[in-house]
């Protein structure tokens, strides 16, 4: 009971912060409301059950991500406003309408789900696991099925690390 | 589910309305979060770590994703003065 209370309370802010980011007409302002909201993505991962999920989700995203977006706000001094002058050919009406389509797709699929009888449940992998704990759980899985996966994210991850230097670099 | 969805929605609004390229690289973090949600959620429902171990590599993605993008948006800005992807028409013919 006391964790369907929360999970309602903590859904109820991450959708109010989210649509706060969207709307905000300050970038800066944007950027923290998306602190709040990642912090509160972390708060439902902990309710899930999900710690280690939730540290690493606190530690990139708002430790890591949102400071990179502070940086490129503050790097780009906008003199003027972006959304200051209606440009003619906004097409506000028509990405509300593509949204809107999406949204119904995402039904769709939601009522095709619901009308097909569940999946059978696949039985728990952790039952063959020698380790207790969440973090220690996801470590197993990580090193031993997952490694491939994983040495690749780490390659991806220095590529995109290299790349972020070069461009913004002046120059080289 | 429903949250996922809502979320991933505000999500997909504020890349379609939004002219400001450092607000839909927020959007798009957004989306990557409801992904992780909708992971976690499954995860936690099927007693099964192996939702959560996707959910970190989506986070890894994300991570190099918006390096790469605040980059581009730099070496963009320096060249143009603009963040304002209406102006961004260099790839026009």
């Amino acid at each position: 009971m006391a964790e369907a209370i929360a999970f309602y309370t903590i859904s109820a802010f991450i959708l109010g912060f989210a649509v706060l980011v969207v709307t905000t007409r300050d970038t800066v302002h944007s950027v923290l409301f998306l602190v709040l909201d990642f912090l509160f993505v972390a708060a439902l991962y902990v309710v899930l059950g999900a710690q280690f999920l939730a540290v690493i989700q606190i530690l990139v995203y708002a430790g890591g991500i949102v400071v990179l977006y502070l940086f490129v706000v503050m790097l780009v001094n906008l003199k003027r406003p972006p959304e200051a002058h209606q440009a003619p050919q906004r097409k506000t009406k028509l990405g509300f309408g593509l949204s809107a389509a999406m949204l119904v797709e995402l039904a769709a699929i939601a009522a095709y789900g619901y009308a097909k009888p569940a999946a059978v449940v696949s039985p728990p992998a952790t039952a063959a696991m020698p380790v207790a704990g969440n973090t220690e759980q996801v470590g197993w899985m990580l090193y031993t099925s997952y490694l491939i996966p994983f040495e690749i994210a780490s390659m991806l991850l220095l590529v995109a690390m290299i790349g972020a230097i070069v461009l913004a670099k002046r120059e080289l | 589910m429903v949250l996922s969805a809502a979320l991933f929605i505000i999500g997909v609004i504020g890349v379609m309305v939004r002219r400001n390229i450092i607000i839909i690289f927020m959007s798009i973090e957004l989306i990557l979060n409801a992904v992780n949600i909708n992971l976690v959620a499954f995860s936690s429902q099927q007693q099964n770590v192996v939702g959560q171990v996707f959910a970190i590599f989506v986070i890894a993605v994300a991570a190099a994703e918006a390096a790469v993008g605040l980059g581009i948006i730099l070496a963009f800005y320096r060249n143009k003065e603009t963040v304002n992807i209406d102006e961004m028409n260099l790839m026009r013919w």
